[in-house]
């Protein structure tokens, strides 16, 4: 093969320009932080980027809720998804539940009532969530309803005991990738507030790996044969909130959903809430 | 093990108090891979010490054998009684009860009878005589309990009972599943899941109940204070390693909860815990509560914690409220009813 001076003189700018960028890309990602006996750290105050909460699929912008009371501000914001592929790969009996729940989406969606969101949904909502990373266990604390886990490292003995809104979380390290499978879940957690859903057959298998100081690549695989036709995947990075004073705040949010759920029983003529 | 033998087996234990803390002496404490005392693991703080001291003892912080040995013959009179009762319904399942209160919760659920060091005659320490301190004037008070409503006015800021029933808000906090009765902070021993666990990394310290899932973040380093504008209900907290014990200081809380033994609010309240490792098995957890608009001097209260080798659960309170439905929906009714000339 013939090469010219200047295709070699183009490659070599590219190769050149592709390392230079490789080192920036470095250079900004940074180095993992590390624990004491070389385990990634992933403590820290994290939060996803993506509108995905609203729908895991791929959508276009559309109304959201009560739009005469509410008008843009309830509007839902399109997505590019984060299901690998497209589509949730639901069975036929999936599916028709998965209409039934996005015919009357606000209404019986889990959050709405501040119901603990379940995984992977707490990992990609609008708030913040923090890990507090030790040898044995890795807490996340989810600002969202306090809805918090304890996730065992190479404790494969401790097994679900009972099914639980935030599941049963057994993790090990593999290289620098935490996998945590997540089972014992409860059915009635939601995917997303377009009424996407699982059983309480689901198994979640997440994968964390740091991919640089401040950001983490997060695969979530569900598998679930009462409800999906083969195991599908999320995957997203999550971001490092970088602001030194950041901290959690709390969102107890049952305080908030009490009208939603109780309202109808109220005495009529009561005032909403504490005196100001 | 049943819970009788327990406790008889937790006072004795107890009674030889003086060669286990010669024993203890000898205990290093481990530490963390960041070098930190290591008090991580679910600890369990049941109690059957009154938090307040019966006047009899005065300033006698710790019980004697007898003292004991009294209290011991005192429990097992009480649980025959109780045993008793409970073989009167087995032999006769449709007697009807004494009163006409169903009653909240049997012995399944009581934890009442203390896991840990038993031998002291109350938790609270400071003032020395183990009795809350005079309330400062105007200080609001409000009680609860699982007897009828008493009528008082919003916000409810205890954490069982209520004032009314026109809507949620009139309910206790632990009813509508906001706080736990146990879930602090401060922790002060109750009913049932008296449980929490603590996990360490180089920054953070978490104290995480297991009554309503809180988990409270106590941040380590040098964190500004938070503005005061931001309020919690579980307040915001600082810590530190004085040694071998964690220290935790919070402040900011929204004043919708009671500062200590039904009275004040605590919007003023500064607490500050200490967290000591004495033991493989046992922590010692030490709380003062600071708050001049509520009390004329400070509280100090010591409750032991013991380790368990366990799981927390998740007490999914606010998911499972099918309680609070039911107490609103079935006054409307009995309005309703009464409105139209009936009773239930």
């Amino acid at each position: 093969m013939k090469i010219t001076f200047t295709k070699l003189l183009s490659t070599s700018f590219l190769i050149m320009a592709t390392g230079l960028l490789s080192l920036t890309a470095a250079a900004q990602n940074g180095e993992i932080a590390r624990t004491p006996s070389g385990k990634p750290d992933l403590s820290g105050i994290w939060q996803a980027m993506t509108t995905a909460h609203y729908n895991v699929e791929p959508h276009a912008a559309s109304y959201g809720p009560h739009p005469r009371q509410m008008g843009a501000t309830s509007a839902v914001p399109a997505s590019l998804g984060i299901v690998e592929g497209g589509g949730i790969p639901y069975n036929e009996q999936g599916r028709r539940q998965r209409d039934l729940n996005k015919a009357d989406a606000h209404n019986l969606d889990p959050l709405t009532k501040c119901y603990m969101p379940g995984i992977p949904r707490a990992n990609y909502l609008p708030f913040p969530f923090q890990i507090i990373q030790s040898t044995d266990v890795v807490l996340v604390a989810y600002e969202f309803a306090e809805s918090n886990r304890i996730v065992y490292v190479d404790q494969p003995e401790l097994e679900s005991q009972v099914d639980a809104w935030m599941g049963h979380s057994n993790a090990y390290w593999e290289g620098d990738t935490l996998v945590v499978s997540v089972s014992g879940q409860m059915e009635n957690t939601w995917f997303d507030r377009a009424g996407n859903h699982h059983s309480y057959q689901m198994v979640v298998e997440e994968r964390w790996t740091p991919m640089g100081a401040n950001h983490i690549q997060y695969e979530a695989t569900m598998t679930d044969a009462n409800t999906f036709t083969a195991p599908w995947k999320v995957s997203f990075p999550i971001y490092r909130h970088v602001d030194e004073n950041m901290q959690l705040l709390e969102f107890k949010c049952a305080e908030f959903s009490e009208e939603f759920l109780y309202g109808e029983f109220r005495k009529e003529g009561t005032p909403i809430g504490n005196p100001e | 093990m049943n819970l009788k033998n327990l406790f008889i087996f937790s006072t004795l234990t107890a009674l030889s108090g003086v060669a286990l803390a010669q024993s203890d002496a000898d205990y290093e404490v481990p530490i963390t891979e960041y070098g930190q005392p290591d008090l991580q693991g679910v600890w369990n703080f049941s109690s059957n010490t009154p938090m307040q001291r019966p006047k009899k003892y005065g300033n006698q912080e710790f019980l004697t054998r007898e003292q004991v040995e009294e209290a011991i013959a005192q429990q097992e009179t009480r649980a025959a009684a109780a045993d008793a009762i409970a073989a009167q319904r087995v032999v006769n399942p449709d007697a009807p009860d004494a009163t006409d209160n169903p009653g909240g919760y049997n012995d399944f659920w009581l934890e009442v009878r203390g896991l840990g060091e038993t031998v002291r005659s109350s938790h609270i320490v400071y003032p020395l005589d183990g009795r809350v301190p005079a309330a400062v004037e105007g200080a609001p008070r409000q009680y609860g309990g699982l007897g009828p409503d008493i009528p008082s006015t919003r916000p409810v800021r205890y954490v069982v009972g209520g004032i009314a029933k026109a809507g949620p808000e009139d309910r206790g906090l632990s009813e509508r599943c906001i706080v736990g009765f146990n879930s602090g902070p401060p922790f002060l021993p109750s009913l049932y899941n008296n449980n929490l666990q603590i996990v360490q990394s180089k920054d953070t310290a978490v104290i995480m109940t297991e009554m309503i899932h809180d988990a409270r973040i106590v941040h380590l380093g040098d964190k500004p204070e938070l503005d005061e504008n931001i309020t919690l209900w579980s307040g915001d907290s600082r810590g530190y390693y004085d040694g071998d014990t964690l220290v935790v200081e919070t402040k900011n809380f929204n004043g919708l909860r009671q500062t200590f033994n039904s009275t004040g609010a605590n919007k003023d309240m500064i607490l500050t815990e200490r967290f000591t490792r004495t033991a493989f098995d046992n922590v010692d957890y030490e709380f003062t509560i600071d708050d001049p608009s509520t009390f004329t001097d400070k509280i100090t209260a010591i409750v032991p914690m013991t380790k368990l080798a366990g799981q927390i659960y998740e007490y999914a309170c606010h998911e499972g409220n099918y309680g609070m439905v039911n107490i609103l929906r079935g006054e409307r009714m009995e309005e309703q009813r009464a409105a139209e000339g009936g009773s239930l």
